[in-house]
């Protein structure tokens, strides 16, 4: 009988991070962008470099309009963001408990989930006036529904053997709802605020276009009027930072609270 | 503390689970329930522990708590129940807050923390621990609001086979002169904990056979207990066999 080695047959679908590898790709797209800008392929009012970009974002912080847009915006985005995500978490924490909630919070809240939220802004300018407080109730809408879902789904989540070990030692309904549900629904709060803080920036944007002096959402929409191309990218720079940075911060702000995981 | 039940009696949707019983156990007895798969075993100790309220029947506690306790009954559970974004020493002091002062609780704690062995793991979060000291923690968590009587489901069902044999050794002199009801579907184990085992029928269970455990607690990891423990769970392994195999091809409801 010949002998045949082993063949190793678990191979592959095991994704690892290349470190580095985010940086690099981003060094090449900007170098080949400023590259073909600079060899004159594109006209700079259709596509300005990314020089030019930088350089109008510097005379923006410079001159001090860059501060006005982002206080602007980032006021809107934690005040409608907070509100929402507040009631979301509270209605959520409801629907996870009681069974009224449930039944009545349930399909309300899945009939309005998928309502566009920007669709409802003309509604509310009606409403509210046209301040700020419709653009804060649009955000604040579009953060609602999801995190009020993704936190009931997290009260779901709880082994409901924890919440009989909490009442096996007599443990009051608040102390049940304190030391149990809510830290046990955190996983789920979390994804909640991740899907929402991409929504209530994508509403602010939207938002300030309808009805803004100042933020960034504005800024972009009278760039485009202007036909100012590197204003209108330093606004969509600003955006993607503004994004990647909530991003970065409730990672951190998860790695912290759920290190138990 | 004494526990009392009467007539009792438990159907899940019309599925008579368990009953109709009665059971006593005397205080600072140590009581072994076994039975078949199904026969209703957790259900029973969910009623005693006031955690499902029973189709017919009552229960009731004659005597006093000990003067120090904080519940007068206290659960293990099979898979633990520890809170997974608690340390241990969160988790055990977690029916004490609220109800002592922190210096109390501190001190509580850290007895209970001494006596299983823990005290090196206070603030380790239970996902770094192993199953046995994962127990450990379940059971420093009853402990510590010293209870009238002690329930435990299963205590070591999710341990294998030499963590078991060690954890046992551990609660047997942890809970000398407790009052305990201890549940299992291991024989070996029931005739090693208890001072009387009641063996109960294929569901719903009933109770069939009850055996007194002529050995004394402390005697029973000699040697000479072994042949006698070896014996009762032959008997009980005789009574018990044909309910077993009927909970077996009947499955489950
Ligand atoms: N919440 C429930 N709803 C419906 N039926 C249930 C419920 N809990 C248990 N049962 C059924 O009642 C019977 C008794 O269950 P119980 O868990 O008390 O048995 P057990 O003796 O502890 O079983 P095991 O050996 O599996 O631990 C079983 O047939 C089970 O399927
Ligand atoms: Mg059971």
């Amino acid at each position: 009988m010949s002998a045949r080695e082993v063949r190793l047959r678990a191979r592959g679908f095991a994704p690892r991070r290349l470190p580095g590898a985010g940086a690099v790709t981003a060094v090449c797209v900007f170098a080949a962008w400023e590259a073909v800008c600079r060899a004159g392929l594109v006209s700079p009012f259709a596509l300005p470099a990314p020089s030019r970009v930088l350089a109008v974002l510097a005379e923006m912080a410079l001159s001090g309009e860059l501060l006005a847009h982002l206080r602007a915006s980032l006021g809107r985005l934690a005040g409608g963001w907070a509100i929402g995500m507040l009631c979301g978490v509270l209605a959520g924490l409801a629907i996870g408990v009681s069974s009224l909630a449930r039944s009545v919070g349930l399909p309300l809240v899945s009939a309005l989930f998928p309502v566009p939220k920007i669709a409802l802004l003309p509604l509310l300018i009606l409403w509210l006036g046209i301040g700020e407080a419709p653009k804060l109730a649009t955000i604040a809408l579009g953060t609602f529904f999801p995190v009020a879902l993704s936190t009931a789904s997290g009260v779901d989540q709880i082994p409901r053997s924890l919440i009989r070990m909490a009442q096996s030692f007599d443990l009051p309904n608040r102390a049940i709802v304190l030391k149990v549900i809510l830290p046990g629904a955190l996983p789920g709060i979390f994804a909640g605020a991740r899907i929402s803080s991409s929504i209530a920036l994508v509403l602010l944007t939207a938002a300030e276009m309808i009805g803004a002096e100042y933020g960034i959402g504005a800024l972009v929409l009278q760039a485009g009027h202007l036909m100012r191309a590197d204003r209108l990218l330093a606004g969509v720079v600003l955006l993607s930072v503004l994004g990647v940075a909530i991003g970065a911060g409730l990672g951190a702000l998860e790695r912290r609270l759920l290190a138990w995981r | 503390m004494r526990l009392r039940a009467r007539n009792l009696a438990h159907a899940y949707d019309g599925l008579a689970a368990l009953g109709p019983l009665d059971l006593v156990v005397e205080a600072g007895e140590r009581l072994a329930i076994v039975g078949p798969s199904g026969c209703g075993k957790s259900t029973l100790l969910a009623i005693l522990g006031g955690l499902l309220r029973p189709s017919g029947g009552r229960v009731w506690f004659e005597g006093e708590a000990p003067s120090g306790s904080i519940v007068p009954v206290a659960y293990v559970f099979q898979d633990f129940a520890l809170l997974p974004w608690r340390t241990v020493a969160g988790n055990v002091a977690l029916p004490l807050e609220g109800r002592l002062p922190r210096t109390e609780i501190r001190a509580r704690v850290g007895a209970a923390l001494a006596r299983t062995g823990l005290s090196d793991f206070a603030g380790r979060f239970p996902r770094e621990l192993s199953g046995g000291m994962r127990q450990r923690v379940g059971i420093a968590r009853a402990l510590v609001v010293e209870p009238g009587v002690l329930l435990l489901d299963e205590p070591l069902s999710a341990l294998d086979a030499q963590t078991r044999e060690l954890l046992l050794e551990d609660i047997l002199g942890l809970t000398e002169g407790a009052t305990l009801v201890w549940v299992t579907h291991n024989l070996e184990e029931a005739v090693r904990v208890a001072d009387r085992v009641i063996l109960l029928s294929a569901r719903p269970g009933r109770i069939r056979a009850e055996i007194a455990v002529p050995v004394p607690a402390r005697e029973r990891n000699r040697p000479e207990a072994v042949p006698v423990l070896a014996r009762l769970r032959g008997e009980l392994w005789a009574l018990l066999r044909e309910d077993a195999r009927r909970a077996q091809t009947e499955g489950p409801p």
